[in-house]
């Protein structure tokens, strides 16, 4: 049964070859690496609306971002911000990849551009201009701004991307999930390449208000930088970040063949439900067990050749020690040698952008032979008993890496991501 | 609305709504054709000069306006109406 789950069960194998940045800590692949691996926070004051009367006044805000360095200015001006963001890191990562798909058949590149929400802060303007000025001030842009496959839609206008194309919504497991789902679409054949990611925007009144009302949001608003501190006992709440993180997906023998560089190899993907609630984790985990059950299954990859896990770890109490024993129960004894980090605690929580970027800290792991820390990690949650790679970067060379993503209704994605093959970019 | 109405005052608006240069925005030029404005677009313009000149504009008289000549002389008229009443 095994044997006919494994990832090359059709002959295709999926290449990660581009990859794409607009992320609270830089808005290209370098910077991004960078301070994750140092551990520098891009968490902040809130600049983007007036908190004088929110209990969070803190978010990861993407810093520098001109638009119209990716987008002509009518453009720029039509679509919602999460839009923008997932244009620019597409032709990043195009770019990166060194793939052109108005040069290929229409056919052949597809595009999953995931997002938790949407256009959030558009429907909120748009909502005031009806509130305060009437319906015939709304603007026409709203609907194509607002709407949560958007930016698959104008990411394939812009790019000549024809095709398969839309959105997957899974709130903060968004991105893993069309990781996941791309990944299986080069293997079906269904195209040759897939540009693959997610996007969000939700540093916003309502937003941010709503996370409030539920408390889910950290209150450490003196002490921005330190406010994400997964598995610490000192944590209290999730820090919202924003920004997309796109990946070019390639049929790996497309890409060696057109001498591509090969940065890693995405082995498989599972996925489930918990069954349980709409926010609260399964406190055992066991939702978060079987989508990395399943994912090892379908890579074909035995739980002992698993060294790194990008956990979800969002700082939140329920979420860390569910997501630990999970960890533990799918790995036994191996979860003892495994090291385990969660890069949200530099970037904050990206929602459905999350599973991107943190897909990428393994692709870059897997390369580069460095584990990124979790950073505000100075007194243990002793329910949270892992090697958290607490605040310092630690170098590891290891095979195959695994990003965990949950998000609120239950939804479980884990994704399995192999260095690339060797010989594979000689 | 203003007695004297000003031409790069409207060049500069549409501009801003339409993603391109002030010098575009020329008396012959054609919403559609030259200046490849869509109906969101239009739309969005429409409401901006309404909102601007505090006129109404209403679908039957924008159907009438191919070029930005056209959408001048409308305020002109309005204008000329205005200062008569």
């Amino acid at each position: 049964m095994l044997e006919n789950m494994t990832s090359n069960h059709n002959g295709r194998r999926v290449a990660v070859t581009g990859m794409g940045f607009i992320t609270p800590i830089g808005n290209d692949l370098e910077t991004v690496w960078s301070n994750m691996i140092e551990g520098v926070s891009g968490v902040g004051l809130i600049t983007r609306f007036d908190t004088a009367l929110f209990d969070t006044k803190i978010a990861a805000e993407v810093k520098g971002f001109n638009a119209e360095e990716y987008m002509d200015r009518k453009t720029a001006r039509h679509i919602g911000r999460y839009c923008q963001f997932a244009l620019a890191a597409s032709k990043q990562a195009l770019a990166h990849a060194n793939l052109d798909p108005s040069q290929m058949d229409p056919d052949d590149v597809g595009v999953i551009v995931s997002s938790g929400i949407g256009g959030m802060e558009e429907i909120e303007k748009s909502h005031t201009n009806l509130i305060e000025r009437g319906p015939k001030r709304i603007s026409p842009f709203t609907v194509p701004m607002m709407i949560a496959d958007m930016a698959a839609g104008i990411v394939a206008i812009h790019t000549k991307a024809g095709g398969p194309n839309y959105a997957i919504v899974s709130a903060c497991a968004s991105s893993t999930h069309g990781i996941g789902e791309a990944s299986e679409i080069i293997k079906r054949g269904d195209a040759v390449a897939m540009i693959a990611g997610g996007s969000e925007a939700t540093i916003t009144p309502l937003t941010m208000g709503a996370f409030c009302q539920i408390k889910a949001t950290s209150e450490r608003n003196d002490e921005p930088e330190k406010a994400c501190r997964p598995f610490d006992l000192g944590r209290d709440g999730f820090v919202m970040g924003e920004g997309s993180v796109m990946f070019v997906l390639e049929d790996m023998d497309h890409a060696k063949q057109r001498g591509a560089r090969i940065l890693a190899e995405i082995a498989g993907y599972g996925a489930s439900a918990d069954m349980y609630h709409f926010t609260a984790p399964q406190p055992e985990g066991k939702g978060a067990m079987r989508a990395m059950r399943r994912a090892l299954e379908n890579s074909g990859v035995d739980p002992k050749e698993v060294g790194y896990v990008n956990a979800h770890g969002t700082s939140t109490k329920l979420g860390d020690v569910a997501e630990t024993k999970a960890i533990k129960s799918v790995f036994g004894e191996h979860a003892r040698e495994l090291a385990v980090s969660s890069t949200k605690s530099t970037h904050g929580h990206l929602l459905g952008a999350a599973g991107a970027i943190e897909a990428a800290a393994c692709v870059l792991a897997l390369e580069r032979g460095l584990l990124p820390p979790t950073i505000n990690l100075d007194d243990p949650d002793p329910e949270c008993d892992l090697d958290y790679v607490p605040n310092k970067a630690r170098k590891a060379d290891i095979n195959v890496a695994i990003s965990n993503s949950f998000g609120f209704g239950g939804h479980n994605a884990t994704v399995v991501i192999k260095k690339a093959p060797s010989g594979a970019n000689n | 609305m203003a007695s004297q109405l000003n031409f790069k005052e409207l060049q500069e608006l549409a501009a801003e709504i339409l993603g391109i240069d002030p010098d575009q925005v020329q008396m012959d030029k054609s919403f559609q054709r030259d200046l490849a404005a869509d109906s969101l677009d239009l739309v969005e313009l429409i409401a901006a000069i309404e909102d601007k000149y505090d006129v109404e504009l209403p679908d039957s008289e924008l159907e009438n306006m191919k070029v930005i000549g056209d959408l001048w002389k409308f305020l002109e008229q309005k204008t000329a109406e205005r200062l008569e009443a």
